[in-house]
Formats: structure tokens, C-alpha cells, sequence
């Protein structure tokens, strides 16, 4: 008899819709398999309803909030239940921007010019002058984000100076924390990693042109809206490049079993690290699926073999 | 590390196979991280002020159980059976009788049953729109009907309201406007009775002068009423069509007064476009369905639907009280509203500085929904506005829904004084209710958003050229620039009205 896999998605986050079309593609993919899938989302009743399964495996696709930032996995650790993912600690530090931009800059990827601040900050010392020095530090343009967000909620491209405060109010929208970093043109890449008995394995970078000429929600979810290169039409060692600033993350953060790296490749080839991904999208529209996909691979058993890590590490314990 | 192994050849896609196939009206229908916000709004921990859904739990349901276990029982064959595409005669003779109380003389025959009054909506506008047909529509307007319309590829030409609804002046301006411009009017689109969203009524001369407007300008009116008999304050006014046959379509639905699952609606038309929605029933459905009409009919004439009527007009008199309360007791400084005197809406402008659609996330994280403005303008103004419904959550939740958006607007003014977007402390540049003579029970509002909708002049339309505008959806992102366009003349004032 096989245990079923708890698909949860949904949420209460901003994200919660991208969530449910995460969840969906991954519990269909599952079923194609032969595999048993619970679809669950989180409410009141989760514990009980995980509980109450046959040695269940969770596989979280829960975008932004309480399902990327660690705080529900703490919850599976408590229970004792197999889940497919990061630990917690990983997913606060990778979720924050703020405190995983360092941490892969010190392992030697570049990292966009930037600062990160809270919106107190602003109200103590005056807002003018904080502008002006970002303007001075950073110059033009400049890209403004939420530091715990996904989905590009709150993200916004500044060319004007006097546009900065009204960008800084939406980044604000999503949370108390909003990073400004200088912006980097190139080309948008995003890098699928998913351990495997052998390492941590990457599959090829895809290459992300939206038709609007910015990667925002809707360029992200309507379908048509982006034309994918997978992998990257870059030269081969700007592709290596990128494989490897993914891989770099992914170990340097802590992640485990999958992630996902988002990054910008400048005119002379450098990947920027722009953030990664604990629960990376698995929408119809979203990467990480065309990635696997287009290495040759089923989506459906990329993501069994992800369960059966899960429930043999709890099973080693 | 691994290395990554490079698959040739590259895949090169889009995602959608299907994306060459489409048609180009379709061009519009995109996601939008706004609407994306209401998977949220949904949970039970959210208090939404946002969604219309009406508040039905009062429905004698075992009656409606028993009449329909009866229908099938007992007439099974004929109930499921297909039907005629104008719908069943008992049902559009009862549809006569409700009109009635509303002063719309009707015959059966011309009447056309729809699935809601929005496929009638939807019948209509395939009747008669070809792609840049103007559509004229009130400012703001249901974003159901602005989506209908875009998805014919009509071009929406809002008018000005004010208190007494649409601006009959505004109304022929626009309609000579756009002639003059060498554009095909097709009709005017108006919510007579509290309207969605501002929840304004047209006054009873106002109705008369737009008539005179349409018999001038040789106009159709399009007059939906989905809420006519939830009048709170007063009896039914006469529609718009009790004056006019000839120049006035009627939509009526029963989703407000009964039950929206069923989906049933009508028109009223003249004969000739009457004769035409029916073609064009059969073709997009062969029929309206069947068992529901039935199940109306049933619930018609065996229930004392009048009285449920004035039950449902009780509930929302409590909730109306209990959002009108919270939002005097709640609403920043320089925040106003209208006061409705019926249907399920309250139309609110904020402070100069915010936007309602960058603070939706806000809300939702503080627990409360509503939709933003722009969802109601084809042309992107409304960012200063917020539609709140008072007709589902119960008044204790409404209250607290309105005490929640109360915060999430403080903390935003806080936000936008810090960084200058809005007037800081000791600098009120805005209207203070405090301050205003006591209006004897009248509160101090405004329907126009951050820019007056204006009367239509010939170099205007030039911002609705093809191709079509992508209408909003429900809290949808606004779908056109929003800039003035050069050679448009200066704009008024706002106007600050008062509520009926």
C-alpha cells in the first residue's frame, strides 16, 4: 500500500493563488505517476489532517510568507513528518533578501550594488534626504523590492529619481523591509538545482524574455506573455557560469532537495545573483518545470524521487 | 559539482501552444497580481467588504427543496427537457408582474430570459458591437459590463455622475462628441438604481432629463437593475423603461432577490432587438436553462417572495448601519463615501496620496478586502477609490472589516507623509468632516475619483484607438494610460456632492 504525498498549497500569503496553480501542476504531475496525493492547504485543521494519514511525505509548494519562511517546516519538524524541501533555517535565511544576499556574495557571486532598509528609517531621518543619498550611492536606474516577497509583489524598476519614495511605498506594501539595489540590465536567467544521490544536480539555466520587457506577475503567469530559452542562448561558458553561481547558492544558503536562483547576466557575462527560491514556482508558466522538462526529464518523477529523499532521511533518523 | 548536461535542441516557447490561435480580443485577458489578492480575500479569516455575493441564508430553503424535488417528480420530462430560447412563458408572464412594481408595462413576449442579466449583458453587446463601436458607460461602472463590453472590442467612453447619477448634459456632450469624431455610439450603459459601485440613485427628474437627452441625441439606454428593489429608504422608483419602450433596453436578474445560483435573468426590449437577443440566445446557448426557470417560477408563485424582499431589505438596513458606523468611526481625516439608499455598495475616495490598489496587499495582510477603484473605469482612474460591499459578511464582522481598513489607512498615510506623497500633520489640504456644518444626517461625499471623468471631445478619443483597452476584472489592474491627453480641456474641480 503506498503512503500518500501531501501536497500543500495555498496559504494565507499575497501568493496564495500562485500557490494553488503550483499546487495543482504538482499533484497532477504526481498522479500521472501512480503516486497517492492529498492536496491540503493550510488552515486550523492541518495538523490533524497530516496526523491522521499513513506515514505521510509533505511536499510544501506554499509561495511567500509562513510556507518560505521556515515557519511551517518547523512545524513538520515538531510533528516527526517526512517533508520535501529545505530546514527552516535555510528558508529564513534564503527568503529574507536581506540576509541571503550577503551570504552568497561572501561565497563569491555577484550581487547588484544595494541597500536595504526599513521603512522606520525613512520616518526618523527624513525621507528626502535618504533618497538623495541612495541617488548618490546607487545612481539610475534603480530597482526596488520587498526584502520577503515573491512573485515580483511589490517590484518596481525606478529611471527617475523623483519616482523612488512612490516605489518605496509599494515595496512597503508587502512588508516592513525593502531593498534598493542599482539595476542591472542583461539578460534574466533562472536555474533550477535539485539534489539528487549524487549532489546537487542543475539542470539547464532558462533563459526568461518577457514581451513587456519586465518580468513582473504578469508577465510570470499569463501564458504567451514570455518567450523561455531553455537553456539560455548565451555562450557555453556563460551558461557554465550561471550553473554554477546556482550551485554555489544553493549550498552556500543551506538548500536542500530544490531550489530555484534567479539571475542577471551582464553584457560581459557575469551572473548577478538576484535571490533564490526555497519553494520555487511550479505553475504552468513557471521555470523550473520547463527546465526539468526540457533536460529530457519527467517533472512527475523528479519530484517522487524529491518524496523518497524526504521519507528515507526521516527513516535514517 | 555536477555539471549540467545541455539538451539540444533548445527548447524556445512560450508556454501556451495554443497562443497563435486566439483571437485578438482575447489580447486583454491577462493575470494580474491585484486580482491575484482576492485567492486571499476568500479565506473566512479575511473580512471581505469586497465581493457582491448576496446574502440569501434567509431563503426559505425547504420550500425551494420541496418545489424543486416536486418539479422533478413530477414534471421531470418537461422541466429537463430543452426549452424555447426566449424562455418559458409562465416565467416571463411572472417576470411581467415584477417589473411592474418598478412601473415597467411588459408583455411576456418581450421579454428574453438569460443566464443572469450579464448574458443578456453579453447578448446585447454581441448584437451590436463591432470592434471601436463606443459604448458610453457611466464613470465609475460595473466592471462586469466594462469587461463585457472590452471583450467585444468595444470602446468605453465614460460619463460624468454626480449626486442625481448620470449627467444628462455629460451624456449628450459625449454622445456628440464621439459622432463628431466620426464614431459609431452603439448605446449608453447605466445602473439607475444604486449604481455598482458608488451605490448612487438616479433622481426621478434626472431620469426624465436623460431620456430627453436620448430622444435628442436619437441614444439607446441600456438600463440594468439588478438592484432596484432593494431599495432600503423609500418604494421603487419607476425604471427608466416605464417612460420609454422604444429607447430603453431592461435588464433585470433575480440573483439579488432569490438566489444568483440559478442564474436567470432578462431583457426587456424593443421588438426588434428582442427578436434578434433571441437568435442570438439560440446561438450561444439553445435555451436558458430549463430547471431553473422553473424553480423561479415555483418560488414566484408559491412564496410570499415580496415579503422575503422586504426581509433581505431589513438584513442590509442593519448592514448599511453597521458599515456607515465603522466608517465614521474608522476613516482617516480627508476620507469620504457615499451614502447609499439601496443595493449593497459604498463608493469611498481617499486622501489625496494614496492608492487603493498598492494598499490592497496591506489590507489583506491586516485581514480585510475590498476592491479597488480601478476595477470600475475602462481608462485607469479610480486609484483614490475603494468599493466596499455591506450585503454578505453579518454587521458585527462589517464593523470590524471597516475598523481593520481604518488601521491599514493610518499606517498608509504615515507611510505616504513620511515620503512626501501626502500632506504631512498641521498641513490638511483636505476636506475635514469635522469641520463641516452639521448636514443635518448628510454626509459629506464624493463619487469622482482623482480625476473627473470628463465629457468626451473629439481629441480624446484618440486614447481609445485600437487596440481595445483591456477591461479589469473584478479588482483588476487598470487596463489604459491614465494621463491627460494633450488638447483635453482643463479638468474641474472635483465635484463633492451629497448623498440622497
Amino acid at each position: 500500500m503506498s503512503h500518500p504525498i501531501v501536497v500543500l498549497a495555498g496559504g494565507l500569503s499575497h501568493e496564495r493563488e500562485v500557490s494553488l496553480l503550483s499546487g495543482r501542476r504538482v499533484a497532477h504531475a504526481l498522479r500521472a505517476g501512480g503516486h497517492e496525493v492529498v492536496e491540503a492547504d493550510v488552515q486550523a485543521g492541518l495538523i490533524d489532517q497530516l496526523t491522521a494519514l499513513d506515514q505521510p511525505v509533505v511536499l510544501p509548494v506554499l509561495h511567500g510568507g509562513a510556507g518560505e519562511d521556515g515557519a511551517l517546516r518547523e512545524v513538520f519538524e515538531l510533528i516527526g513528518l517526512p517533508y520535501v524541501g529545505s530546514p527552516a533555517a535555510a528558508c529564513r535565511l534564503t527568503f529574507d533578501k536581506a540576509l541571503a544576499t550577503p551570504v552568497v556574495a561572501r561565497a563569491g557571486l555577484a550581487v547588484p550594488e544595494r541597500v536595504v532598509l526599513p521603512h522606520d528609517m525613512f520616518r526618523e531621518l527624513g525621507a528626502g534626504a535618504i533618497v538623495e543619498l541612495i541617488g548618490r550611492r546607487l545612481g539610475l536606474p534603480l530597482f526596488v523590492k520587498p526584502s520577503a516577497s515573491g512573485s515580483s509583489l511589490g517590484c518596481q524598476k525606478v529611471d527617475d529619481l523623483k519616482d523612488l519614495p512612490a516605489a518605496m511605498v509599494g515595496a512597503y506594501s508587502y512588508g516592513r523591509v525593502a531593498v534598493v539595489e542599482r539595476f542591472v540590465s542583461g539578460v534574466e536567467v533562472a536555474v533550477a538545482v535539485v539534489d539528487t544521490d549524487s549532489g546537487p544536480k542543475a539542470y539547464p539555466p532558462v533563459e526568461i524574455r518577457p514581451d513587456s520587457g519586465v518580468y513582473d506577475y504578469e508577465s510570470r503567469y499569463t501564458a504567451g506573455a514570455t518567450h523561455f530559452l531553455a537553456p539560455a542562448d548565451l555562450p557555453p561558458e556563460v551558461i557554465q557560469r550561471c550553473v554554477e553561481a546556482a550551485l554555489t547558492a544553493h549550498q552556500a544558503l543551506s538548500l536542500r532537495d530544490i531550489s530555484r536562483t534567479d539571475l542577471i547576466v551582464d553584457p560581459a557575462g557575469v551572473p548577478f545573483f538576484l535571490e533564490g527560491n526555497v519553494a520555487p514556482g511550479m505553475t504552468e508558466t513557471s521555470t523550473v518545470p520547463l527546465a526539468i522538462e526540457a533536460a529530457g526529464e519527467s517533472f512527475g518523477q523528479v519530484l517522487a524521487d524529491l518524496v523518497a529523499r524526504a521519507r528515507a532521511r526521516v527513516q535514517a533518523n | 559539482m555536477d555539471q549540467v548536461s545541455l539538451p539540444e535542441p533548445r527548447r524556445d516557447t512560450r508556454l501556451d501552444r495554443y497562443l497563435d490561435l486566439y483571437a485578438q480580443r482575447t489580447k486583454g485577458l491577462k493575470a494580474s497580481a491585484v486580482r491575484s489578492l482576492f485567492a486571499v480575500a476568500n479565506r473566512p479569516e479575511v473580512v471581505s467588504l469586497a465581493g457582491g455575493m448576496p446574502n440569501i441564508g434567509g431563503l426559505p430553503l425547504d420550500m425551494v427543496a420541496d418545489a424543486a424535488g416536486d418539479l422533478i417528480r413530477q414534471r421531470g420530462p418537461e422541466v429537463l427537457q430543452y426549452g424555447g430560447a426566449q424562455g418559458e412563458p409562465r416565467l416571463r408572464e411572472q417576470i411581467c408582474q415584477v417589473m411592474a412594481l418598478e412601473g415597467v408595462q411588459a408583455e411576456p413576449d418581450d421579454v428574453v430570459v438569460s443566464c443572469g442579466s450579464q448574458q443578456a449583458l453579453d447578448l446585447i453587446t454581441r448584437t451590436f458591437i463591432e470592434p471601436g463601436d463606443v459604448v458610453l458607460a457611466e464613470a465609475p461602472s460595473y466592471v462586469g459590463a466594462l469587461n463585457t463590453f472590452q471583450s467585444y472590442q468595444a470602446q468605453v467612453v465614460h460619463v460624468a455622475m454626480d449626486q442625481d447619477g448620470l449627467q444628462p448634459e455629460a451624456l449628450r456632450q459625449a454622445a456628440l462628441g464621439c459622432r463628431a469624431a466620426g464614431r459609431r455610439v452603439k448605446f449608453c450603459y447605466t445602473i439607475p438604481n444604486f449604481n455598482n459601485p458608488t451605490g448612487l440613485t438616479q433622481s426621478l427628474e434626472r431620469r426624465r432629463q436623460i431620456l430627453e437627452v436620448a430622444a435628442e441625441v436619437d441614444l439607446l439606454l441600456i438600463e440594468d437593475n439588478p438592484y432596484g428593489l432593494l431599495t432600503l429608504d423609500h418604494e421603487p422608483w419607476p425604471a427608466l423603461r416605464a417612460f420609454d419602450h422604444e429607447r430603453v433596453v431592461y435588464l433585470g436578474s433575480f440573483s439579488k432577490t432569490f438566489a444568483p445560483g440559478l442564474r436567470v435573468g432578462w431583457a426587456v426590449a424593443p421588438h426588434p432587438i428582442k427578436d434578434k437577443l433571441v437568435l442570438a440566445q439560440e446561438a450561444a446557448t439553445l435555451c436558458p436553462p430549463v430547471f431553473s426557470q422553473h424553480v423561479v417560477s415555483a418560488y414566484l408563485s408559491e412564496w410570499d417572495w415580496r415579503g422575503q424582499v422586504d426581509r433581505f431589505r431589513q438584513e442590509y438596513r442593519a448592514r448599511r448601519a453597521a458599515m456607515l458606523q465603522g466608517l465614521e468611526d474608522h476613516m482617516p481625516e480627508g476620507t469620504t463615501w457615499t451614502k447609499p439608499g439601496g443595493g449593497f455598495f459604498v463608493w469611498v475616495t481617499l486622501p489625496e496620496g494614496l492608492d487603493s490598489q498598492s494598499l490592497l496587499a496591506t489590507a489583506v495582510t491586516n485581514r480585510v478586502a475590498y476592491v479597488p477603484g480601478t476595477g470600475f473605469y475602462a481608462d485607469g482612474l479610480g486609484s483614490r477609490n475603494m468599493r466596499l460591499s455591506y450585503c454578505f459578511p453579518p454587521p458585527q464582522q462589517i464593523y470590524e472589516g471597516t475598523r481593520r481598513l481604518g488601521e491599514v489607512l493610518a499606517e498608509a498615510i504615515d507611510l505616504a507623509q513620511t515620503f512626501g506623497l501626502m500632506a504631512a500633520p498641521g498641513q490638511p489640504e483636505r476636506s475635514d468632516r469635522s469641520d463641516q456644518p452639521d448636514q443635518s444626517d448628510q454626509t459629506e461625499i464624493s463619487v469622482q475619483p482623482d480625476r473627473p471623468a470628463q465629457p468626451v471631445h473629439p481629441e480624446q478619443l484618440e486614447r481609445f484607438t485600437h487596440p481595445a483597452a483591456p477591461a479589469p476584472s473584478d479588482g483588476a489592474e487598470p487596463a489604459s494610460p491614465t494621463g491627460p491627453t494633450p488638447g483635453a480641456p482643463p479638468e474641474p474641480t472635483p465635484l463633492s456632492i451629497r448623498s440622497e
